[in-house]
């Protein structure tokens, strides 16, 4: 064992020749870091699952307290941002593949460079299947299935089916935390042979019918009954397909939550407060993040940080004293203005944050914007979503919007044909000179709305000139 | 003058932003002063040949594909198959495009196509068939460009009687192999450009305004023509994402 004692306690990971993968791939990911572009997030992971595929399950051995993985097409990384905070307050830091790099690669870098008893990670997916399988997680945590990279993902039922399977082949001891609102979510823990819940899950929901959609949106996605077949019917809905529906064939209902949030309010950009009942009692959270999409990722975090023994006032606290900075809503100074930053990726989450801007919009009459759509393969090469976001709630508030990105012709011809004045809507695929131009032509604030590898890219920007961290440290 | 588009299954047929097409037809209409109305047919719903000029099948997954097949033969196939003999527009983008055939052979099950086109299609194995897609055709009488994006599991292959509606120029196209893309008969066109097709391709949604027009009063007209500049910018942008 001479050969392991570099690693010290580490020789258990199995000896010298992983030893020795082990520190060729964290080498990668020192030179990576020190060239300054980036990287270092992902690369340190492939070399490792290179050099050795089982790389993950491996190093997981090493996770004696276990690990909760985190999956859901929005809000994966707001969530276990959310619980990383949370378990953080507890004096157990989990390891955390904070940046948001959730494919497997992501997953052993963060194994591969960080320590700690217990691991938390949000994951891709498509890869869920993947990592679940190396892992034997101790706790699989899941938001929503929502419509989105259709040409990489596939249909949304075949993803569900997938997911079904990764359930179905966890041992009874691993918990589950599943929103009981999205009916492709809730029916995964529904133990097949007796109808019932599973044991050890724990259901999630909003139970406040004054946040309902007046109607049901375009991108509506779950419209048929997992098990028979039949259009739910829907009582009310929050956030796309996300409600409370029951099927009028063979009788499925949305489980009762056991973290539900029963009274709601939104303040615009600057958060949300919610009254949560959690079994054996309720407690007031104040959350630093706009939006009902984020009261989803909050209860999401409740839920799995309950499971994971944290108690509930403590869990409120550390939500109640988070900064927005750790999410994907940032707001930064530039240029005597504000740059305010909101994802958008697919439908669903798009027309979230059109909801969140158009309150912003009437609060200061008007709004100034940035958008870039990107189609590089983590964005999905087919940027047909943008036409089933309702781009049209914002026109007649719009001052100015710069289009950037790699199809930015096509996202500026969107909003022409959503109504928004043709005379407003200007087209720069540069990122940085569209951002200038916007910033200049702004009175306050910009809103910016970048595809995920358009915020990667300006984020590298703002950082380049100094005006935000290096999102990868 | 007034276009009349009429949907089929647009709850069930509408996985690529196929709302899209319908959106473009109609603001294009608005500001050239030709009255737009749009109806769906969903389920048991029987179509109205006389009622509508312009046709419209959008893409759908498997179980949706499952959902309306049988029904879209049943209830669907007389009047459609009537309308365009009679010379109104049909427009059938991926998942609709495969159910215009014969049929469409999933694994050991087999969905009726309406059989207005002379075409089947077959899930084989292999990979699906995806991405940006530009194709050249001679509709309208010139050759032309379509730009678009492609996304299918199915492969679809013309019988003797078909004409494809372009040769691939890059992409996949009806099965990855014979570099055929989409059915042309006449007013019907389908395609496995799938979903907002007609932003891409401006001169498209024009040319089936043209058709559907010409359906109901007689004449082809000639349209006004409008400030495109975005709208060729954007056709610009997907022909090099195909990389042409």
């Amino acid at each position: 064992m001479s050969a392991a004692a570099p690693f010290g306690g580490r020789a258990r990971r199995g000896g010298a020749v992983f030893g020795t993968k082990l520190v060729l791939a964290r080498a990668v990911g020192a030179a990576s870091r020190r060239s300054g572009r980036g990287g270092g997030t992902t690369l340190p992971g492939r070399v490792l699952l290179r050099l050795e595929p089982e790389a993950i399950a491996r190093l997981g051995r090493d996770l004696r307290g276990g690990a909760t993985l985190v999956s859901a097409t929005n809000g994966k990384t707001t969530t276990a941002g959310m619980i990383a905070a949370i378990l953080a307050a507890e004096g157990r830091p989990p390891v955390h593949n904070r940046a948001g790099s959730n494919m497997t690669w992501g997953v052993a870098t963060a194994l591969l460079e960080q320590r700690g008893a217990e691991g938390l990670f949000e994951v891709d997916e498509a890869w869920l299947p993947r990592v679940a399988q190396q892992l034997h997680p101790r706790l699989i945590v899941l938001g929503n299935l929502f419509r989105d990279q259709l040409d990489r993902y596939g249909e949304m039922e075949a993803l569900a089916e997938e997911w079904a399977n990764v359930v179905a082949a966890t041992p009874a001891a691993t918990g589950l935390a599943l929103n009981a609102d999205d009916p492709l979510i809730a029916d995964l823990g529904r133990d097949p042979d007796t109808e019932r819940p599973r044991e050890g899950t724990l259901y999630f929901g909003i139970e406040d019918h004054t946040q309902a959609l007046p109607e049901l949106q375009h991108a509506f996605d779950a419209k048929h009954c997992r098990r028979c077949g039949h259009p739910y019917a829907y009582e009310v809905a929050f956030v796309g397909h996300l409600g409370h529906y029951s099927c009028p064939n063979c009788g499925a209902q949305r489980p009762r939550p056991d973290v539900a949030a029963t009274r709601i309010e939104l303040r615009g950009m600057e958060g949300s407060a919610a009254t949560v009942r959690v079994p054996g009692g309720e407690i007031e959270v104040e959350l630093p993040l706009p939006g009902l999409y984020n009261v989803y990722n909050a209860l999401a975090a409740i839920a799995a940080a309950l499971r994971l023994g944290v108690e509930a006032q403590r869990i409120a606290a550390t939500l109640g004293g988070m900064r927005a900075a750790f999410g994907r809503v940032e707001t930064i100074p530039i240029a005597g203005r504000r740059l305010s930053i909101l994802l958008i990726k697919n439908p669903a989450g798009a027309n979230e944050v059109l909801r969140t801007l158009k309150l912003e919009a009437e609060r200061a009459g008007g709004i100034d914007l940035w958008i870039a759509l990107n189609d590089r393969i983590a964005d999905g090469r087919d940027v047909s979503w943008v036409w089933d976001a309702d781009f049209e709630v914002l026109g007649a508030a719009v001052r100015r919007v710069t289009c950037a990105g790699t199809r930015a012709p096509e996202m500026a011809l969107r909003l022409k044909y959503a109504g928004w004045p043709e005379d407003r809507i200007a087209v720069e695929p540069d990122i940085g000179t569209s951002l200038d131009a916007a910033v200049d032509a702004a009175a306050d604030r910009v809103f910016a709305l970048p595809t995920y590898t358009a915020l990667l890219e300006l984020r590298k920007l703002l950082s380049d000139r100094g005006l935000a961290e290096e999102f990868w440290r | 003058m007034e276009l009349r588009v009429l949907s089929l299954y647009p709850e069930q047929m509408n996985i690529y932003a196929d709302r899209g097409n319908i959106l473009f037809l109609r603001r294009r209409c608005e500001w050239r002063g030709i009255g737009f109305t749009w109806a769906g047919a969903g389920p048991g719903e029987a179509v109205d040949l006389a009622a509508h000029d312009l046709f419209y099948i959008g893409g759908g997954q498997d179980r949706d594909q499952r959902a309306v097949a049988a029904d879209m033969v049943e209830t669907k196939r007389t009047a459609l198959a009537a309308a365009v003999d009679d010379g109104a527009a049909l427009l059938a983008v991926c998942g609709g495009y495969q159910l215009l055939g014969e049929s469409y052979q999933l694994g050991s099950e087999t969905l009726p196509g309406l059989g207005l086109a002379d075409l089947w299609t077959v899930r084989e194995p292999g990979p699906r068939l995806i991405g940006n897609v530009a194709i050249e055709t001679e509709l309208g009488g010139e050759k032309r460009i379509l730009a678009g994006f492609e996304n299918h599991g199915g492969r679809t292959y013309l019988g003797p009687s078909a004409r494809p509606l372009g040769r691939v120029v890059k992409g996949h196209g009806n099965n990855g192999g014979d570099g055929l893309e989409g059915v042309w008969r006449d007013n019907l066109l389908g395609t496995y450009l799938h979903g907002p097709l007609l932003p891409k391709n401006a001169w498209l949604a024009d040319h089936l305004v043209e058709l559907a027009l010409e359906h109901r009063y007689g004449t082809r007209p000639t349209l006004e023509p409008l400030p495109d500049a975005l709208e060729r910018a954007a056709h610009a942008s997907a022909r090099t994402a195909a990389g042409l």
